[in-house]
């Protein structure tokens, strides 16, 4: 068999794989019908659902500047503030937030699903608020023990409801978990200058070290002084500061505490401890961030779209984005007959290589990017267009089809280069510079460009290969 | 086919001349109506369920300090408000206070404060100078091997000169929908502007590479001759190149929603032009310039 038969089956089977990925929906209800019919048990094929940014499926999107004037390491002040305010839209409920340092000040926050842009502002808001706190007495303790056990007691009897345990004096400890059976001392992330990873020299293990400025030296040193041997636990905004059950989410169950040794005067202690150098760094970057004195005041920008604006502009935009395909495919039809069929083949081909990318990449489609790729689908029939001119000219210089075919895929080359190299070069620079809207657009330019490349290059050009065989064809005006 | 294109130069120049005269006339007169990308501002986008007059909305917004806002009504119940930056308490107040007209849905709210305004204006700059930058070095280097009787640099300045145009016919058009139906200026608008720069160079790739492609077959030929051979030649394609790319765009004006309406149109009117310039301009220009070449010598 030939070369190009080979390449005909790799065809084939790379447009079943493109197509069924970005559209399983077929696939998988034949599966279903077979698997009924058959009782075989053939699995479905991968779904995996295209991700669609804040402009198509609704959100509130913030963009915060941080005042990082009296700041010396600005990238660590940075991820702590990110870290912090992540916990915080976690806590929110939103499903796929976003947050991401842009630059070196700014920290964008993106809440897919938000609607309450008053509330979400107000949420994010706060500074981050570190507190020490020591164990509380013992009659406290056992109080809040009592409280606990009544509230156990109710939630294990049948038929009641929230109601009943509101009922109890200081129900609210069994939300509050372990931070119940501590309570805050004067000691704040305010006094608090900087908290660094060291290393023990004779064990080489790693330790915290903490720096208070004069006033917290004196308040840390009471604090440790009327707490030997006692745990004192650090909280950031009312939560441990990291996970020490290791189910690898910070909840009410943690609590961080080391137990104070002695008084330490001076203002700088160290948390020993067998901890991994990794948890380490990330209590040092927690403890800095709930120190810093970055305010990030009100939004710069804000953004909130509602659910059903964009769910009408990404069906307009697919609506729009389908009747342009059923043009060009008529007009390719129209002007180029047979092989402008097969490059309107390739252009399917081409829309379900480039959704597929989108679902593996992750590409987050905006509007804008929609647009890019919308627009690469006009650009990428060019290469054909280039082509198939080349071959008309190579004809009327009286050559053979199957000779024209082959020359005129060579000399189109060098403008198909030039022309999608330049397109691309400016969608590169766009993405290099650009914002987020820009860059959305310039991302989805590029990849499809390149696809249609590929798609007009190799794609149409075998399946003419393929259809006209190694003879002249038989009716040649199927074929100019 | 031989259209003698090369022989009403001095129309073309003086037909664009006017075109490019029009275009700066509208953005220095009439100025370009800047969305608030660039000039900070909120936006706030509702529906009504019944909507109301537009005076009704002006009374009962007046008490509010909004600057200089503008009420634009879309489709059969939605509003678009905007305004000067304002801050949640006004924003939920508004709402509010529209409520008592007839219950309103937020469709979207935007707010740009004036230091990300400052900043897009600062890289829009730099992106459009970068832009042209890099093509002109791109077809440099592509054309390097052209050097008589123009230059691959030449070559360069002469597209630098028509993707100019392209863009001021562009912006002008701009100028003109932004006066007359308040189509705003903003981001996706110059997104498509640079777009266009990246698009309609291929068109006059498609040519300067089928006049080096000709200078070498038929090194003898007189210049303008095989210019206007190289126009001929690649008329058809250049014409259904930019055809398809337009039927996309043309879908996308008429069905797409309000953002990509307008960079949609920008895009088709940049194209156009694109293509026009590359006929008319970029192809007489190499020709006068090898004209004023011979001249010197």
């Amino acid at each position: 068999m030939q070369q190009k038969y080979y390449v005909f089956i790799g065809i084939i089977i790379l447009a079943f794989l493109v197509g069924t990925f970005s559209y399983p929906n077929y696939f998988n209800n034949g599966v279903d019908y077979l698997n009924s019919k058959l009782s075989l048990n053939i699995p479905h094929f991968l779904d995996k659902p295209f991700i669609l940014g804040l402009d198509l499926k609704g959100g509130v999107s913030l963009t915060y500047q941080a005042d990082l004037s009296t700041v010396a390491d600005k990238s660590s002040a940075m991820s702590g503030l990110r870290d912090v305010i992540e916990r915080r839209v976690n806590m929110f409920g939103v499903s796929e937030p976003v947050v991401q340092v842009q630059g070196e000040d700014r920290l964008v926050v993106e809440m897919p699903g938000v609607t309450d842009i008053q509330q979400a502002i107000q949420m994010i808001g706060q500074t981050p608020y570190l507190e020490f706190s020591e164990q509380k007495s013992e009659e406290e303790i056992k109080y809040v023990e009592n409280v606990l056990k009544q509230v156990r007691d109710i939630q294990t009897k049948e038929g009641s409801t929230i109601k009943d345990i509101e009922k109890i004096k200081d129900w609210q400890f069994a939300l509050q978990g372990q931070s119940a059976f501590f309570k805050p001392t004067e000691l704040n992330g305010k006094y608090l200058t900087k908290a660094s990873v060291i290393f023990d020299q004779t064990t080489y293990k790693p330790q915290i070290q903490l720096k208070f400025n004069s006033e917290g030296a004196d308040i840390f040193a009471e604090i440790t002084g009327r707490n030997i041997e006692k745990p004192l636990a650090i909280f950031l905004d009312g939560f441990s500061i990291i996970d020490t059950n290791g189910d690898n989410k910070i909840d009410a169950q943690d609590a961080y505490a080391p137990i104070v040794q002695a008084k330490i005067t001076g203002g700088e202690a160290v948390i020993t401890g067998d901890m991994s150098n990794k948890t380490a760094t990330s209590i040092a970057l927690r403890l800095n961030s709930g120190a810093l004195p970055v305010k990030i005041g009100a939004p710069i920008s804000q953004e909130a779209v509602g659910p059903t604006l964009g769910s009408i502009s990404l069906k307009k935009s697919l609506i729009a984005g389908f009747y342009g395909l059923i043009g060009i495919i008529i007009f390719m039809i129209v002007f180029y007959r047979l092989p402008g069929f097969l490059a309107s083949i390739a252009i399917i081909i081409y829309i379900a290589i480039n959704l597929s990318l989108f679902k593996l990449i992750p590409v987050t489609l905006t509007l804008a990017g929609i647009a890019g790729f919308l627009l690469s689908m006009g650009m990428a029939l060019d290469a054909n267009i280039l082509i198939f001119s080349r071959i008309h000219e190579e004809l009327k210089l009286g050559k053979g089809y199957v000779v024209a075919l082959k020359d005129g895929q060579k000399r189109a080359w060098p403008s198909i280069r030039d022309g999608n190299l330049t397109t691309i070069l400016v969608g590169v620079i766009l993405f290099i510079f650009g914002t987020s809207f820009v860059k959305g657009f310039a991302f989805t330019l590029v990849i499809s460009n390149l696809i249609g490349m590929f798609t007009a290059i190799v794609i149409t050009n075998y399946l003419l290969k393929i259809f006209l065989g190694n003879k002249e064809p038989k009716w040649l005006w199927l074929w100019r | 086919m031989n259209i003698p294109f090369l022989k009403f130069t001095k129309i073309y120049y003086i037909f664009s001349s006017i075109l490019l005269a029009i275009a700066l006339f509208s953005i220095f007169y009439f100025g370009l109506n800047l969305g608030v990308d660039f000039l900070g501002g909120s936006v706030l986008e509702i529906e009504f369920e019944n909507r109301p007059e537009n005076s009704v909305l002006q009374e009962k917004i007046s008490s509010f300090d909004l600057g200089e806002y503008t009420i634009q009504p879309v489709g059969e119940k939605g509003v678009v408000l905007k305004m000067k930056e304002i801050n949640l308490e006004v924003h939920q107040n508004i709402i509010s206070k529209l409520n008592e007209v007839s219950p309103v849905k937020e469709l979207g709210f935007e707010d740009v404060g004036p230091v990300i305004s400052r900043e897009l204006k600062g890289k829009t700059i730099v992106l459009v100078a970068v832009s042209l930058i890099g093509l002109l070095l791109y077809i440099m280097i592509s054309f390097r091997k052209v050097s008589r009787p123009v230059s691959g640099f030449v070559l360069g300045v002469v597209s630098i000169i028509t993707l100019t145009f392209d863009v001021l016919i562009t912006i002008g058009f701009f100028a003109i929908i932004g006066k007359f139906y308040n189509a705003q200026f903003g981001i996706p608008i110059v997104t498509a502007l640079l777009t266009i720069i990246g698009y309609t160079i291929n068109d006059k790739v498609i040519i300067f590479d089928r006049l080096r492609e000709n200078i070498i077959r038929r090194s003898s030929d007189d210049f303008k001759e095989l210019v206007n051979r190289s126009i001929n030649e690649t008329l058809l394609r250049s014409l259904s190149t930019g055809f398809c790319t337009l039927l996309v765009l043309i879908s996308l004006v008429i069905f797409g929603g309000e953002t990509l309406k307008y960079f949609s149109l920008a895009l088709i009117v940049g194209i156009v032009a694109g293509t026009y310039s590359s006929l008319f301009i970029a192809s007489p220009l190499l020709v006068s310039w090898q004209k004023l070449r011979l001249k010197k010598r």
